[in-house]
């Protein structure tokens, strides 16, 4: 599904991605793991296409696609979600609307119907429901005024609504308390886990993981993967710190 | 409320942004005729306007307990001005909100000058500024209040977005007072579109100019919050964001 080789990368002149590779099956949850600083937003990021991250090497393919050559919203489309570490704020226009309208251009652009409002609000309803985030707060401008939980809860909300094939989802436990991570974690299971369809958790807790059960677990370290396992590498780290593991 | 004896110039501080040339023809009779408008005492009148090339001014006075609304778009040029002089009666209240819009060489303003002459009148004023090309977009508001105008409210918010290098914004709050127990608010902000917020929308699957086309929409709805008829409101949301599908690049 991804398949990500000798990637380099550089933000404002400074290299960070120093040659990562990485491949990510259909079906698959993949947990990368590292110290603050690593790269691991960076490498999100530059997988959704922000601007000002500049590729200076290697090759990202998605779904048998070069990714790096689509516009952030045509990736979007081709079936990328990215989970943001600190969601944006949009005052002044509403989740639904923003939701209905993004879902709606990802549907035009692979020549699918539009979903009517009644359609949407459905999907809508379902998925606020799933991760227990009242409705109410859907009708509010988008991530203005809610609290870091309900921030990583909404992103999921949107992942639920927009149905992605490649989730990529910068810590998205951060700022939970158990209970929310309980939510979230189940949410990401029953929205993503499936056969044609693949997750990228970056966390830096193994909380979420016993949630999220990863397939592979990989240390990242100064930009780019020093260490790949199964999850029983998570506990690892746990336990013995990354210096120790990643050495 | 001084009749000009002489044309005014970039010199004079009412006219400091004004667009050189066209003062420099402009017609001094017709910049001394003032459109005057009476809002009796605890009446509202609500005044709608789009602003056209060159200058129109508007003189309202506000009796006790009266209100006085005015929402404009100014997407005129190439030198389009509005201005109000208002003054109001004790626990009157002014209302404004004021989009200018556009491209080119345009330079669109609002001028205010709020007076504030009994004690307990409030005034709220609320003005956005989209630009691109080399377009202008400024705000001049000048606030008086007088002596023993005791509990006056005032508030003034301007922001501007430029979409393009060359175009500019101008703020200039004024505020005069010689009352002591007064609430005077106001602030000023020019920047460009949110780059985070599009890389956001641009991440949910919305193209540059869908989610340049909300944001847009949501930063001059501002303007136009205060309009109760919902109808109206869609209505001049729609007139003022026009401008930008047919004319920005
Ligand atoms: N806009 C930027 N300009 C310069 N350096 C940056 C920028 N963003 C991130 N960095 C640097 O890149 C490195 C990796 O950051 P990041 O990807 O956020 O790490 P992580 O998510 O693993 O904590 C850090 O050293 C950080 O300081
Ligand atoms: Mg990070």
């Amino acid at each position: 599904m991804l398949k990500i080789e000798n990637l380099h990368a550089e933000v404002d002149g400074k290299q960070i991605l120093n040659g990562l590779s990485l491949e990510v099956g259909a079906g698959e949850v993949h947990a990368i793991m590292g110290p603050n600083g690593a790269g691991k937003s960076t490498l999100a990021y530059v997988l959704g296409g922000r601007p000002g991250y500049e590729i200076t090497q290697g090759t990202v393919e998605f779904l048998g696609q070069d990714m790096l050559e689509l516009e952030p919203h045509e990736r979007a489309a081709a079936g990328l979600f990215l989970g943001f570490q600190y969601p944006v704020e949009i005052p002044g226009v509403s989740n639904v609307q923003f939701l209905r309208e993004a879902l709606n251009a990802q549907r035009k652009a692979r020549g699918e119907e539009p979903f009517s409002g009644g359609e949407f609000l459905k999907v809508a309803k379902e998925k606020a429901g799933l991760l227990k985030l009242d409705m109410e707060m859907l009708k509010r401008p988008v991530n203005v005024g809610f609290s870091g939980g309900e921030k990583k809860r909404a992103e999921m909300v949107q992942m639920g609504i927009l149905d992605p094939r490649l989730a990529v989802l910068d810590e998205t436990d951060s700022g939970l308390d158990i209970d929310a991570l309980r939510v979230v974690g189940e949410g990401i299971n029953t929205i993503m886990r499936a056969p044609d369809k693949a997750v990228l958790l970056i966390t830096h807790y193994q909380r979420l993981l016993d949630v999220v059960q990863p397939d592979f677990v990989h240390v990242l370290a100064k930009g780019r993967i020093v260490k790949s396992g199964g999850p029983e590498l998570a506990h690892q780290l746990e336990e013995e710190g990354y210096e120790a593991v990643a050495a | 409320m001084n009749e000009l004896a002489t044309l005014p110039t970039t010199r004079d501080e009412n006219w400091r942004y004004a667009d050189p040339a066209w003062l420099a023809s402009a017609d001094l009779a017709q910049l001394n005729d003032w459109r005057e408008i009476a809002v009796p005492a605890g009446e509202t009148v609500c005044e709608i306007l789009s602003v056209e090339s060159g200058a129109e001014r508007l003189r309202v006075h506000v009796g006790q307990g009266g209100r006085f609304e005015l929402f404009a778009i100014n997407a005129a040029g190439p030198y389009a001005r509005a201005e109000a002089e208002v003054t109001l009666e004790e626990g009157a209240h002014f209302e404004f909100g004021g989009v200018t819009i556009g491209g080119g060489k345009n330079r669109q303003e609002f001028v205010t000058r709020t007076v504030h002459s009994s004690p307990g009148a409030s005034s709220n004023q609320v003005v956005r500024a989209v630009q691109w090309g080399q377009a202008v977009g400024n705000f001049l508001g000048r606030i008086e209040v007088v002596k023993d105008a005791q509990k006056t409210d005032a508030a003034q918010n301007f922001r501007a977005i430029l979409l393009e290098k060359g175009a500019s914004a101008n703020a200039k709050p004024e505020l005069e007072i010689f009352a002591d127990d007064v609430k005077c608010a106001h602030g000023a902000a020019i920047g460009a579109l949110d780059e985070t917020a599009g890389f956001y929308m641009a991440s949910r699957g919305l193209p540059p100019e869908v989610a340049r086309k909300l944001l847009i929409h949501a930063f001059v709805a501002d303007a136009f919050e205060a309009i109760e008829d919902e109808e109206l409101r869609g209505e001049m949301l729609a007139k003022a964001l026009n401008v930008l599908d047919e004319e920005a690049v």
